[in-house]
C-alpha cells in the first residue's frame, strides 16, 4: 500500500456574483496515492480547474470553500498563509494550461527554477543552478547549458511545457497538479508530454491530479477517474470501469460523443473520378507571405499550395498549429492577398481582386470561424448577424428579410424567438450555429469553416457535426474544413489534404490518407491522436515508442 | 432588489446551462444592461447622478432664460442686473452685502431657519450674488456640455479613422494629435480666451473643444486596434459590409464604453479648465459671469468678505465632483474585472443558486 497523498473530502466551493452563491463544486470525495494518476474530466463550467486551484487555496476572493483538503495528513483549508507557502511548489505543484503565460516573460527558464528551489531548500546559487541543470536534462529540453538562459519566449510551445514541468518538479512534489498540460499543444507534441509525465511519475513515485476534457489524453494517462458535471461528481472509478462499463447516463453520453478515428463509414465522393465536374475553388500554385514589419522579415505561411475543391465534397483541411491551413482558409476568400498564384472561386479569378471585385464572390462563399464568441459582434442582435449578408448583397428587406432570417434559424434548428437575443445570451454551441446560419444566408457554392468547434465540448462537437453534415447533405454546398484534429476531419470528410509547414504534404480520399498514408508526417500525426481506449491506447503507444527507437 | 436578483439568476441558470456564471462574468462588458444594472449598484456615481440633475435644474430654472422669441421667467427674485440696495443690518460690524441666509432657529440665538433677502448676500454694487452664481453655474456647465460634445465627436472620430485604417493616415492623425498635446492645455485656453472671449461663452467652449479630444482619440484608436482583429469584423466583410459600415455599425458600438468613461472625464476636467481660465481673466469676461470670474474679481475678500469666494467654490467642486463620479462609476460599470469587495456578511450568506438536478 503506498502513502496517501491527497485526501478530499465534503469539498464544496462556491462563487459570489452579483449577490449570490454559485456552487461549482459540490461535495466532492477524492483519495489519491503515490504514483497514482487520478483525472477529473468534465466539460467546460464543470468545476474541474476550481477544484485544481481550490486545493491550494488559489482561488479568487470571491470563492468560499468548505470541507476538508488534506496533503499528506495535513488539513491545507483554512490553513495559514505561512503553511500554505510552505506546502505550494514544495508538496503541491502545478503545470498550467498555457505555459506562455504561466512563466514569467521577463526571467529565464533557469532563474525561475532556481527561485522556487532557494524559496524551499537552503540553497546556494551554484548549488541550485546546478540543480537546475540536471532538472531541465530530466525533461529533455536539448542543450541544456544554453537553454537554461533562455527566456520563455524563445522556447518552442512543447520546450516550454517541459520548462514549466522542470519547474514543478523542482522540489521532488508529492502531488502534482496537471490543469490542462496539452490542452494549447499539437498532438505530436501532447504525445511527447504525456510521455514525459508518465516517465516522471514513475521514476519520483508522485501522484498526478490531471484534469482535461480530452478523453483521450485521460485513457492514455489515468488509473482512475472521476467524471463531473455542473460541479457534481457523477461517476467515480477505475479507468477500466469508466471506460468500458460506464454506468452513468451522461459518462455514456460524454463518451458517445467521442470522436474516433476510423469509426465513421466510407462516403462516396459526390462525382466520379472520371468525369469531374468545374471547380468550385482553385488554387494552384499558391504563396502567401506575410509583409516584413520593422525588423521582422518577411514570412512566407504557405508556399506552392495546390488544391482543387468540386461541387458537394467536404475537403478536410488538417495539419498543426502554424502549418498556415488557417490561411489557405482565409486567402481562400480574399480576406488575405497571395503573393503568387492564383485562386479561382467558381471560375472567377480573385488573386489580384479590389474589395470591389470581391463583393460579387461574397454572394458564392461563407465563411465558419474559429471562435464563436469573437465572430459574433456582442452589440448586434443574431438576428441582424444573420441577416446583414442578405440585406448588404440587397436580395432583402424589411419583412422579406426578417422571413428569411427566420427560415435560417428553423434550418439550424434554434427557435425563431431567438432572433432577438444577443450573442451573450447563447450558449457555445448555440452561437456556432448562429455562425453557420450566418455562413448560409446567401447559400453559398463553397463553405470554408476555420476550426468551428475547437472551442466547444465533445458533446456539442457532436451535435454540430450531425447538423453540419445534415445541411451540407441538403444544400450540397462544398466545404473547406480546416481542422487540427483527425478524428472530426475523419467524420466529416470526403477527402483530406495535410499540410505541414505551409506546405501541402499529402492529399488524398479520406480512406486512404487515414489508413495508408504515404507521408512519414502524416503517419506520425495519426499515430499520435491518443485514442479514448486505455487498451487501446496502451498497444498505439508501445507501437508509437517502437518506431521512434 | 435582492429577491429580483435572485429569480433573475435562476432564469439564467436553467437557460444557459453551464454557460450561466460565465456569461454573467465575462460578457458585462458588452451588455447595457448588464452596464446598468453595475451603474445603480454604484453609490456614488448614483448620489452624484441625482445631485447633478437637481443642480442642473436648479440652477437654469433660478433666473429668467431667453430661449428664442419666449421669456421664461426664474423663480429667483433677483436677476443679474438689479441692483437693490447694499444691506448692512445682520452683519459684523463695518461689513455690508452679508448672506441673510441662516440655519440657527431662533431658540439658539439665531435668526431663524430662512433664506432671507440674499441668501448668499450682495456683491460690491449690491447686485444679488445669489443670482450671480446661478447665472455663473449656467455658464459653467453650459461650457462642460459643450467642450465634452465637440471633444467627444472629434476624439472618437479621430481616433476611429486612425485606429481602423492604420498606417500612413495613422501616423498622419496621431502625429498631429501628438502636436496637439505638447501645447499646455492652460496657454491654448489663454490664447483662445483672449481672442474669443468677448464672443461669449458659446464659442469659446467651442474653441476650447476644437483641443480637448487628444486624450479620448488616442483612447478610441487602441479600441479600435483590438476590435478590428476581432472575428466579427472579418465576417462582416466576408457579408460584404464596407468600411463605413464596419466602423459605425459594427466596432463603435463595441468601443461606446471607453468613449462614455472618458467623456464625462474629459467633461469634469473641462469645468476647471474653464473655471482656471476665467481666473486668469482669459475665459468668460465681464459683464457675463462665470463661477471662476467671480473668484477672481473677488480675491481680494477672502479674509473680509469669505462669503463671496464660498458659494462659487462650492458650485465648482460639486459639480466637478459629481461629474468625476459619474464617470468612476461608467469606468467601473463597463469593466467586467472590476468587482464589489466581499463583506464578512456576505461570506456567510446563505444565498445560493440551486442548480437544476442537484
Amino acid at each position: 500500500m503506498s502513502e496517501q497523498v491527497l485526501k478530499i473530502s465534503d469539498f464544496n466551493v462556491d462563487f459570489w456574483v452579483d449577490g449570490v452563491w454559485y456552487p461549482a463544486v459540490i461535495d466532492m470525495n477524492l483519495e489519491l496515492n503515490a504514483g497514482k494518476v487520478t483525472a477529473i474530466v468534465g466539460e467546460s463550467g464543470s468545476g474541474k480547474s476550481t477544484t485544481a486551484l481550490g486545493l491550494m487555496s488559489l482561488l479568487a476572493s470571491n470563492a468560499r470553500m468548505s470541507g476538508s483538503v488534506q496533503v499528506k495528513q495535513e488539513e491545507m483549508l483554512n490553513a495559514n498563509a505561512s503553511t500554505l507557502r510552505k506546502f505550494r511548489g514544495r508538496e503541491v505543484a502545478y503545470i498550467f494550461q498555457e505555459p506562455m503565460t504561466a512563466l514569467n516573460p521577463v526571467y529565464t527558464i533557469g532563474f525561475q527554477i532556481v527561485e522556487t528551489l532557494r524559496n524551499h531548500f537552503d540553497m546556494g546559487p551554484t548549488q541550485a543552478h546546478a540543480r537546475a541543470l540536471e532538472l531541465i536534462t530530466l525533461v529533455d529540453i536539448p542543450e541544456p547549458e544554453k537553454s537554461i538562459s533562455k527566456y520563455p519566449h524563445q522556447l518552442s510551445g512543447g520546450q516550454r511545457q517541459r520548462a514549466m514541468i522542470a519547474q514543478a518538479l523542482a522540489c521532488d512534489p508529492g502531488l502534482l497538479v496537471a490543469d490542462e498540460p496539452t490542452t494549447a499543444l499539437d498532438v505530436t507534441v501532447q504525445a511527447e508530454i504525456l510521455d514525459l509525465m508518465r516517465g516522471l511519475k514513475d521514476k519520483l513515485n508522485s501522484a498526478i491530479l490531471l484534469i482535461t476534457h480530452d478523453m483521450g489524453v485521460v485513457a492514455d494517462m489515468a488509473d482512475e477517474i472521476l467524471v463531473m458535471k455542473d460541479g457534481i461528481t457523477v461517476e467515480h472509478g477505475t479507468a477500466d470501469q469508466i471506460f468500458n462499463n460506464p454506468q452513468h447516463p451522461y459518462t455514456q453520453q460524454l463518451l458517445g460523443a467521442v470522436p474516433k478515428l476510423g469509426s465513421s463509414k466510407k462516403r462516396a465522393l459526390p462525382y466520379s473520378e472520371n468525369a469531374k465536374p468545374a471547380p468550385v475553388l482553385k488554387l494552384t500554385d499558391v504563396t502567401i507571405e506575410y509583409p516584413k514589419r520593422g525588423r521582422i522579415p518577411a514570412f512566407t505561411a504557405v508556399k506552392n499550395f495546390n488544391l482543387e475543391i468540386y461541387p458537394g465534397e467536404i475537403v478536410g483541411l488538417v495539419g498543426e498549429s502554424g502549418s498556415g491551413k488557417t490561411t489557405v482558409g482565409r486567402a481562400a476568400i480574399g480576406l488575405l492577398p497571395i503573393k503568387d498564384g492564383t485562386i479561382e472561386i467558381v471560375g472567377k479569378d480573385i488573386s489580384h481582386a479590389t474589395q470591389k471585385d470581391l463583393s460579387s464572390i461574397r454572394r458564392h462563399t461563407g465563411i465558419v470561424f474559429q471562435d464563436p464568441a469573437s465572430s459574433l459582434n456582442p452589440r448586434l442582435p443574431i438576428g441582424e448577424s444573420i441577416g446583414e449578408p442578405i440585406y448588404l448583397a440587397g436580395l432583402a428587406k424589411g419583412d422579406a428579410l426578417a422571413h428569411m432570417v427566420e427560415d435560417l434559424l428553423d434550418q439550424v434548428e434554434l427557435p425563431r424567438s431567438y432572433r432577438n437575443r444577443y450573442p451573450h445570451e447563447l450558449s457555445g454551441g448555440q452561437r456556432q450555429r448562429v455562425g453557420i446560419a450566418r455562413a448560409l444566408a446567401l447559400t453559398p457554392d463553397l463553405l470554408i469553416a476555420d476550426e468551428p468547434t475547437s472551442a466547444l465540448d465533445v458533446s456539442v462537437q457532436a451535435r454540430f457535426l450531425d447538423l453540419l453534415q445534415e445541411l451540407q447533405e441538403k444544400l450540397k454546398f462544398a466545404c473547406l474544413f480546416i481542422s487540427h484534429d483527425l478524428a472530426v476531419v475523419d467524420i466529416l470528410s470526403h477527402r483530406i489534404a495535410v499540410m505541414q509547414n505551409g506546405l501541402l504534404v499529402e492529399e488524398g480520399d479520406r480512406d486512404s490518407i487515414l489508413q495508408k498514408p504515404k507521408n512519414d508526417y502524416t503517419r506520425r500525426l495519426i499515430s499520435a491522436v491518443p485514442v479514448p481506449d486505455p487498451a487501446e491506447q496502451r498497444i498505439r503507444r508501445e507501437a508509437r515508442l517502437a518506431t521512434k527507437k | 432588489m435582492a429577491k429580483k436578483n435572485t429569480s433573475d439568476v435562476e432564469t439564467t441558470t436553467q437557460d444557459g446551462g453551464e454557460n450561466a456564471i460565465f456569461n454573467k462574468e465575462t460578457e458585462g462588458l458588452s451588455q447595457g444592461q448588464i452596464v446598468l444594472r453595475r451603474f445603480v449598484r454604484h453609490r456614488g456615481a448614483m448620489t452624484s447622478l441625482f445631485i447633478i440633475v437637481g443642480l442642473i435644474l436648479f440652477v437654469f430654472s433660478a433666473l429668467d432664460q431667453k430661449i428664442g422669441p419666449f421669456k421664461v421667467p426664474g423663480w429667483w427674485h433677483y436677476g443679474t442686473e438689479d441692483l437693490p440696495e447694499l444691506r448692512s443690518e445682520g452683519c459684523k460690524e463695518g461689513l455690508v452685502g452679508c448672506p441673510t441666509f441662516s440655519l440657527r432657529p431662533k431658540f439658539l440665538g439665531g435668526a431663524g431657519f430662512g433664506l432671507g433677502e440674499h441668501p448668499f448676500g450682495q456683491d460690491d454694487i449690491g447686485r444679488d450674488y445669489f443670482a450671480l452664481v446661478m447665472r455663473g453655474a449656467q455658464r459653467s456647465i453650459m461650457v462642460m456640455f459643450v467642450i465634452g460634445i465637440i471633444g467627444g465627436t472629434l476624439g472618437t472620430i479621430i481616433g476611429a479613422i486612425s485606429g481602423f485604417y492604420r498606417g500612413w493616415i495613422d501616423a498622419v492623425l496621431m502625429r498631429f494629435t501628438d502636436f496637439i498635446i505638447t501645447i499646455p492645455a492652460i496657454i491654448i485656453g489663454s490664447v483662445v480666451g483672449y481672442h474669443f472671449g468677448n464672443l461669449g461663452v458659446g464659442f469659446l467652449a467651442f474653441y476650447l473643444g476644437l483641443f480637448a479630444w487628444t486624450g479620448l482619440s488616442r483612447l478610441v484608436r487602441g479600441e479600435f486596434l483590438t476590435l478590428r482583429e476581432r472575428e466579427f469584423v472579418d465576417a462582416a466583410r466576408v457579408a460584404g459590409a464596407s468600411n463605413r459600415r464596419i466602423i459605425f455599425k459594427h466596432i463603435l458600438p463595441n468601443a461606446v464604453g471607453v468613449i462614455i468613461v472618458s467623456v464625462t472625464l474629459l467633461m469634469s476636467g473641462a469645468i476647471l479648465l474653464e473655471t482656471a481660465l476665467s481666473y486668469l481673466g482669459f475665459g468668460v469676461v465681464a459683464p457675463d459671469v462665470s463661477l471662476g470670474l467671480l473668484i477672481s474679481q473677488y480675491q481680494d475678500s477672502f479674509t473680509t468678505r469669505p462669503w463671496l469666494f464660498w458659494y462659487p467654490g462650492l458650485f465648482i467642486i460639486t459639480i466637478a465632483l459629481s461629474i468625476n463620479f459619474i464617470g468612476d462609476g461608467l469606468r467601473d460599470a463597463f469593466d467586467p474585472r472590476q468587482r464589489r469587495r466581499i463583506t464578512k456578511k456576505d461570506r456567510e450568506s446563505a444565498k445560493t443558486v440551486k442548480k437544476a438536478g442537484a
